[in-house]
């Protein structure tokens, strides 16, 4: 039987430097239905590189990244910022894509973000470069396979030039180079001086591309830290447990 | 006793040889309907956006209002723009009753809450896919309800052509307001009613093959251009 062809790690981006931190969560805390699915969450994130938000489901890490794109309000704690929300873009979990073309969809960003019809086609077109779509530029977006949808949906968020980019999962329903490419366009945008926030639950993944983590179970935060440190001696039990493979209940 | 078969040939014949009265009858409903549509969009499409995506006290009591107003009776419609129209009403300034323009009033009336209670359920659908991606792309308020309301568009013509059907097929409110007066105010469906009664049945089955081709017509029109529209977004 032929051996599995191995997709190389993309590039390490930049290591992250310890200045004062570009999104802090202090205290923050949500309830639903009685319960509290955020408690007390603590967290800062440095203004460059790649953090993930590791944790298994139901850990609250998709709640941390609404909550980071202000699409929600906490009821209790802070989140600090230093950026304004135009300078902050979110990529949901299930993203939908308009019933335009693959340009179109762009160009509707562009038009939203407040970017002037004259600098449109170039934006459009190092946008289309980015994704590597631009064979596919007059296409329906409707068509286009789930990891080109996907690529699509990052550069569509990338219109307003953002220096905070939160993924939620962009990877869940990828093939193996599906994910290498989106994680290597991921790698791309944080070189380019982007800071990204990926929420994942896969270790993998978050060992490929981390920086520092954030791990969260039961709507509570474990532990954070450098990624090397993190995988290397988890100093929590429910990040060793989760990091071999256990399950958290 | 009627004969079927000669009332037919000669509707056949009226309508094949372009007769002048049944055209000039034919393009009245097509204008005032026409119109009435075009305005009932301009109001609906906005007011059932806004309705699919604001949230405000009484907003219930308005969705309930508008779907009920689908069911209007078009000939209470008709009495109440009579009295507001006719000389002792508060309307008589604009000496608007026995006119097109009247008729196109009651035609509005009728078809704005069809065009936006069905406006308010496609966005309201939409809203529910789409919201989190346009808030995500930090779209306001009136870019979100524009984002809408182009991605609903193949919907929307179909509520249009719902509208249309309503305008076209009514006869009470455009009778009384309209007064169904040869070459000014005579309409398809007006026609047909005075026809009949009058024993002319050649030009009311003209006219009643008319309207049907012409429903039947703008349904698959429609129809099509939707399919195309579904498949040209599904397969390039």
């Amino acid at each position: 039987m032929a051996d599995p062809q191995i997709i190389p790690f993309p590039q390490q981006p930049l290591r992250a430097p310890s200045v004062a931190p570009l999104l802090a969560f202090d205290g923050v805390s949500i309830r639903r239905g009685g319960g509290l699915v955020l408690s007390d969450v603590s967290f800062g994130l440095s203004p460059h590189g790649i953090s993930c938000l590791l944790g298994p489901n139901g850990a609250g890490k998709s709640l941390c990244l609404r909550l980071a794109a202000q699409l929600i309000l906490p009821e209790e704690g802070r989140i600090t910022c230093d950026l304004p929300p135009s300078q902050i873009a979110y990529v949901p979990q299930n993203p939908v894509l308009l019933r335009r073309s693959v340009s179109g969809n762009l160009v509707h960003a562009l038009k939203l973000s407040g970017v002037r019809w004259r600098d449109r086609r170039d934006r459009l077109q190092t946008l289309l470069t980015q994704a590597r779509l631009t064979f596919a530029a007059d296409q329906p977006a409707q068509s286009l396979s789930s990891g080109e949808a996907q690529r699509l949906t990052l550069v569509r968020a990338l219109a307003s030039q953002p220096q905070l980019l939160l993924l939620d999962e962009p990877c869940a329903s990828l093939d193996p180079a599906s994910t290498a490419a989106l994680e290597e366009l991921v790698c791309t945008i944080a070189r380019s001086g982007t800071k990204i926030v990926l929420v994942t639950h896969d270790v993998g993944q978050a060992k490929r591309l981390a920086d520092d983590v954030v791990f969260l179970a039961s709507g509570k935060v474990r532990e954070t830290g450098p990624a090397d440190r993190f995988f290397e001696a988890p100093g929590s039990n429910a990040a060793r447990a989760y990091l071999e493979g256990r399950l958290l209940t | 006793m009627f004969d079927f078969a000669t009332a037919f040939a000669e509707a056949f014949a009226l309508v094949f040889a372009g007769d002048a009265a049944l055209v000039q009858i034919v393009g009245l409903s097509l204008w005032v309907s026409g119109c009435a549509v075009l305005i009932s969009c301009l109001l609906g499409l906005p007011l059932g956006a806004a309705l699919a995506m604001t949230r405000f006290a009484g907003r219930r009591a308005l969705v309930v209002a508008m779907s009920a107003l689908m069911g209007l009776p078009p000939v209470v419609v008709g009495l109440t723009l009579y009295l507001m129209l006719s000389q002792s009403g508060p309307f008589a300034v604009f000496e608007l009753l026995y006119t097109p323009t009247a008729m196109i009033i009651a035609q509005v009336v009728l078809v704005t809450p069809i065009v936006t209670t069905l406006t308010r359920q496609v966005i309201e659908d939409l809203d529910r896919d789409l919201s989190e991606t346009l808030r995500a792309l930090r779209a306001s308020w009136f870019d979100r309800v524009g984002t809408l309301l182009w991605e609903a568009r193949l919907a929307l013509v179909t509520a249009a052509l719902a509208g249309m059907g309503r305008a076209l097929a009514e006869v009470g409110a455009v009778m009384i307001v309209g007064g169904n007066i040869n070459h000014a105010t005579r309409v398809m469906t007006t026609s047909i009613a005075l026809e009949t009664s009058r024993g002319e049945l050649a030009l009311a089955l003209a006219l009643g093959l008319v309207l049907l081709a012409l429903s039947l017509g703008i349904n698959a029109a429609v129809l099509g251009l939707r399919d195309r529209a579904e498949h040209q977004v599904a397969h390039g």
